[in-house]
């Protein structure tokens, strides 16, 4: 038996699906935690992802570094995907969905397609970040500083100290471990059971490492990292992070 | 006693050069009026001269001669001539030897070193008032190849002289130094380029790679020294007995020690810097005589390793434990033996090792090699006889790399307009890419000006971008700042600074800087760890920052070894092939310690003695687990390819594998199946460098830091932005997000190629397995055993000390899973009433 089928035995109540995403409970209410990063609502079938940092690339091509032009095709893809899988009946973008406030501009034509047909698929909510509080206007869907789903508070930046009930962005968590005298990092939701802040969902969009001081005072016990592999989500113990 | 002054001097050497040597009491060397020879037909030329053989001034008589005798200057200052060494603390050096005759003949010519540390005020006033001789390094000429007014600049230039080249041409750093040789040759037609080298077994093609022929020019004359003394190399055989695995060399220690004290002066070469460390505090240990013995390697701080050359220099110190950082360089006469610690792995790097003793080209250096290990003595017997033989390792020819290009190309279109005719004539005029085919410039030219992506989206973001006429320039004067600050060949691991800390108020301050080490060691550490380094027994507290807190250890504290850092160089073919046929040669077993002679018996009994052209497999059982060991004797690099492939193979053959290890001279896969009935020949077909490589290699961490390389060297990354200093750590993340997007959505990107490429002769040494992979067909033993042989026992000692290269990712997220069940209570609310 390998050591993940032991801690499964051990552990029934870790409920993993058969697609490889992870029931947590958070403040109560019970979530999906995708593979894709993103977080399935079912009861309300609403599906959130944070910081898809479109044109992120482009943003770097006008400065000079010509990255491949790929990451806004490719971030979309995934959330098509998992509009695919799942049939949402609300997408919640938790802010931050373009890299700057020119992203829009610079996104090419097909993409903007791209975005009008997952508006007409599903209500489309446009939470607002920081990288864009502005040139969201000619989006389709809706804009909202923040909204309310199964009593969990979706917000782009999450409060100071403990926030129960509340799903956030922002912060790109990524955990960190260590094996065989390697170390694997990779992007991943973070919870308490009483918040949960959700990974970057974009192509390009970097991580901070979840024992960042960044994290401080937000949990009320040390949180567990829920790290996002190839075909399924690790639940993995704080004790056994590593910082960058 | 030397000989008298040859007759034939006179027309070659001025009347004052004469004098100035016979003032010192020297006699120029034939090769160093061959120099002048060269010089005076202005032909290329390539001296190749043991270390200690008046190398440096052979390379600068020319230059001085010339400059001795031109006219009062009125006109313009031009630059005579560019020295160029791989090393900046060398440069200084030979700076400071040029000055001797410069001041001591009293002649007006200036001499001027420059390297990134030189200041800026200094920088600005030698490109106003260029001196005549500039001491510099190969990253400092691929910016002057960046700048505005080159062309002026180097009009002039007479001179290239190429150091320790050697060492310079066989790398990345050669193909950017060839480019802008090249360059060179341009804007000054008439310059004459010579190398200086070590001892090569190929002269020829470094001289063809001095000056690449269809250039119109005549090849390098290559010029050779009076060859030194024959080296005096014996192998250590202690009088413990030797061990397993491991590659401290403790058990030696003691005569280690011995050997110090009967010596003047000592370099103690091992080849990593935990070796030296190690070593280095096993030596201490035994120093009852307190004996002046120091420490030097790349992670010290820079202080603190000038402070060992300078008492090196003052003939202060007994011993200097040392890695390749002192490989090269200055000459302190007093070295009179040099040991090498563990395995050399390859002869030419023990050569170059042994040149450093006895600077004296009459009397013989000494060094002695020190076997870590059982295969080590083996190893040791066949680099002594290697030596004896001259017989050294050849780095295969290389293509030049396409990321170097890229980035060469940027550098022209920074400095002044190109047409592309013109830089692709100039490009195949450099060794690596004469035969570079258009096609393929077109594509990095593509690549420099669009990013060569296929989906057109950046056309307003062009970084060069064509004129009416067909020129090529830089978009924005802010595009030739940026590529200017990110020039070079030289890409760093990311190093943490090692400070000492204190603590204040809960929080830890960064005091003292130690050294640095590699972020990848510090960041396995886990607070309260203890290592060894600079010596010392250090406590880690915490990562903050680019810093990493440490506190001195309490007395007696045991330093928490890494129990990885072996060699980081793999055992070289020419070695290999040694070592088979000296284990296959039983003639040749009388020579060998006991222990090890035992050993090799006891393997006959049990198992095989493979013959020379033999591979053998040995299978057995221990426990629930199947083993397979293989011994190939092609070094780690390759081994470890190898058993990723064959990891594949047996798990697509239903055999469960579990993991795998590989060291220098074996290699051994587990699995829950037996592996006993397998068709060797079939599992060992060369056909597994086909789709079974593409797989693993697309999904392999080393494609993502071969990527990573390929990435900052072409520009597409950059490491440095105007005001902002980025993290190591920062841009590993983002280039393996952009590895994974264009794998997925441009397979066939250029970067992607090179990377490939890259890593098939870097990385993973697939040529270097196709070798072997042809060499082992038909002539595999298999011997299935009861138990454990001899010669298995020091692979298996390697499993779960050495990391295991590329062991998936996954795994270790699953793994980490496992402690979820000591959490389970912790967790178990969280999860409650949730159903699966």
């Amino acid at each position: 038996m390998t050591a993940t089928a032991q801690a499964q035995a051990a552990m029934p109540a870790l409920a993993v699906s058969p697609c490889g995403a992870l029931w947590v409970r958070v403040n109560g209410r019970p979530v999906q935690l995708r593979v894709s990063g993103a977080l399935w609502l079912e009861a309300e079938r609403t599906l959130v992802a944070a910081d898809l940092h479109l044109e992120k690339g482009s943003a770097y091509a006008a400065r000079g570094q010509l990255l491949p032009p790929y990451d806004t095709p490719a971030t979309l893809s995934r959330l098509e995907a998992e509009v695919r899988a799942l049939a949402p009946a609300r997408i919640v973008l938790l802010g931050d969905s373009f890299h700057d406030a020119r992203g829009t501009e610079r996104m090419l034509p097909r993409d903007h397609a791209r975005i009008a047909a997952l508006a007409e698929a599903a209500e489309l909510v446009w939470i607002v970040g920081n990288h864009d509080a502005e040139g969201l206007d000619d989006l389709p869907g809706r804009r909202a500083a923040e909204w309310t789903a199964e009593g969990l508070v979706l917000r782009h930046e999450p409060q100071p100290g403990p926030a129960p009930g509340e799903v956030a962005g922002h912060l790109h968590p990524c955990a960190k471990v260590v094996a065989a005298r390697r170390g694997v990092r990779r992007r991943c939701f973070a919870t308490d059971g009483s918040r949960l802040i959700l990974p970057a969902f974009g192509a390009y969009a970097g991580g901070l490492n979840l024992l960042d001081a960044a994290y401080a005072g937000m949990f009320a016990r040390p949180p567990m990292a829920c790290a996002l592999g190839a075909d399924r989500v690790h639940p993995l113990p704080f004790a056994r992070l590593r910082p960058d | 006693m030397l000989p008298p002054p040859m007759t034939d001097t006179a027309p070659l050497l001025p009347p004052r050069f004469q004098d100035w040597f016979a003032r010192r009491g020297w006699t120029p060397r034939s090769h160093q009026l061959d120099m002048i020879a060269a010089a005076q037909d202005r032909r290329d030329a390539l001296l190749i001269a043991p270390t200690g053989g008046g190398k440096t001034l052979a390379g600068f008589l020319p230059s001085l001669i010339d400059l001795a005798s031109r006219g009062p200057r009125n006109d313009e200052r031009r630059l005579h001539t560019l020295y160029i060494s791989p090393l900046k603390a060398l440069a200084v050096d030979v700076h400071r030897n040029l000055l001797s005759p410069i001041l001591e003949l009293g002649l007006p010519i200036t001499a001027e070193t420059r390297s990134g540390d030189t200041g800026e005020a200094k920088k600005r006033r030698q490109r106003i008032a260029p001196p005549d001789i500039l001491i510099t390094t190969p990253e400092q000429l691929a910016l002057f190849c960046a700048w505005e007014g080159a062309a002026d600049y180097f009009s002039g230039l007479d001179t290239v002289i190429l150091d320790e080249i050697h060492v310079l041409h066989g790398a990345k750093r050669g193909d950017l130094l060839s480019l802008g040789l090249a360059r060179l040759q341009v804007l000054s037609p008439h310059l004459r380029r010579v190398g200086l080298s070590a001892t090569v077994s190929d002269a020829e093609a470094l001289a063809a790679w001095l000056s690449p022929p269809g250039r119109g020019r005549d090849p390098a004359r290559i010029v050779r020294g009076a060859p030194g003394a024959a080296p005096v190399v014996d192998v250590l055989l202690s009088q413990n007995r030797v061990p397993w695995s491991g590659f401290t060399a403790r058990h030696a220690m003691a005569e280690v020690y011995e050997a110090i004290r009967g010596a003047r002066t000592t370099l103690v070469f091992v080849n990593t810097r935990f070796q030296a460390e190690i070593a280095f505090q096993a030596l201490w240990e035994l120093n009852e005589d307190n004996l002046p013995i120091a420490l030097h390697h790349g992670s010290l701080a820079a202080e603190q390793r000038r402070k060992v050359e300078a008492a090196m220099a003052r003939d202060e110190l007994r011993a200097v434990v040392c890695t390749s950082t002192l490989d090269l360089g200055i000459d302190w006469g007093s070295v009179d033996l040099v040991i090498q610690l563990a395995a050399p792995k390859g002869s030419a790097r023990l050569i170059q090792r042994i040149g450093r003793a006895n600077h004296r080209m009459d009397e013989a250096s000494r060094a002695l090699l020190v076997p870590a290990h059982r295969f080590e003595v083996l190893e040791c017997q066949a680099a002594r006889e290697a030596v004896a033989e001259n017989d050294l390792d050849v780095d295969p020819p290389r293509a030049g790399s396409l990321d170097i290009l890229a980035q060469h190309i940027m550098g022209c279109a920074c400095s002044a307009p190109f047409r592309a005719d013109d830089l692709f004539a100039e490009v195949r005029g450099a060794g690596p890419y004469a035969d570079l085919a258009r096609a393929d410039f077109d594509r990095v030219l593509d690549f420099a000006a669009t990013g060569g992506y296929a989906l057109a989206a950046y056309d307003r973001f062009h970084r060069i971008v064509q004129d009416r006429d067909g020129f090529w320039r830089a978009r924005t004067a802010e595009i030739v700042q940026r590529h200017r600050m990110n020039v070079g060949s030289i890409i760093e691991i990311p190093m943490l600074s090692v400070r000492v800390g204190s603590s204040k108020g809960g929080r830890w301050l960064a005091g003292r800087k130690v050294g640095e080490m590699e972020e990848s060691f510090l960041e396995m550490l886990t607070p309260g760890d203890t290592f060894l380094f600079a010596g010392q027994v250090w406590t880690f507290h915490t990562v903050d920052g680019m810093n990493a807190i440490v506190t001195p250890a309490p007395a007696g504290a045991e330093a928490k070894t890494p129990s990885w850092g072996g060699s980081k160089f793999a055992l070289s073919t020419y070695l290999a092939r040694r070592v088979r046929r000296m284990i296959a040669d039983r003639s040749r077993w009388p020579a060998l310690p006991d222990d090890v002679r035992e050993w090799l018996a006891i393997q006959d009994r049990r198992s095989h003695i493979p013959a020379e052209d033999e591979m053998l497999v040995e299978t057995f059982q221990r426990g629930e687990r199947h083993y397979l060991v293989a011994y190939p004797f092609d070094g780690r690099v390759c081994h470890a390819t190898l058993c990723q492939l064959l990891a594949r193979r047996l798990e697509r053959a239903g055999r469960q594998p579990l993991g795998f290890v590989a060291n220098d001279y074996a290699l051994a896969v587990w699995a829950r199946r037996p592996l006993d009935d397998l068709d060797l020949d079939g599992l060992f077909e060369e056909d597994m460098l086909g789709d079974d490589l593409e797989a693993w290699l697309d999904d392999s961490f080393m494609m993502k830091r071969t990527f990573r390389q390929c990435a900052l060297l072409s520009g597409l990354i950059e490491r440095r932005h105007p005001g902002q200093e980025k993290t190591g750590r920062q841009v590993t993340f983002s280039t393996d997000l952009i590895y994974d997007t264009l794998r997925r959505h441009q397979p066939d990107h250029l970067l992607l190629d090179c990377t490939r490429r890259e890593a098939m002769s870097g990385l993973i040494d697939v040529s270097r397995l196709a070798r072997l992979l042809a060499r082992v067909q038909g002539r595999i033993v298999l011997r299935r055993l009861p138990r454990v042989s001899p010669f298995a026992v020091p692979v298996l000692l390697e499993i779960g000390r050495e990391p295991v290269a590329g062991m998936a990712q996954e795994a270790i997220l699953a793994d980490n899973a496992q402690d979820l069940i000591d959490e389970a209570m912790t967790l178990d609310d969280l999860m409650q009433g949730l159903t699966p």
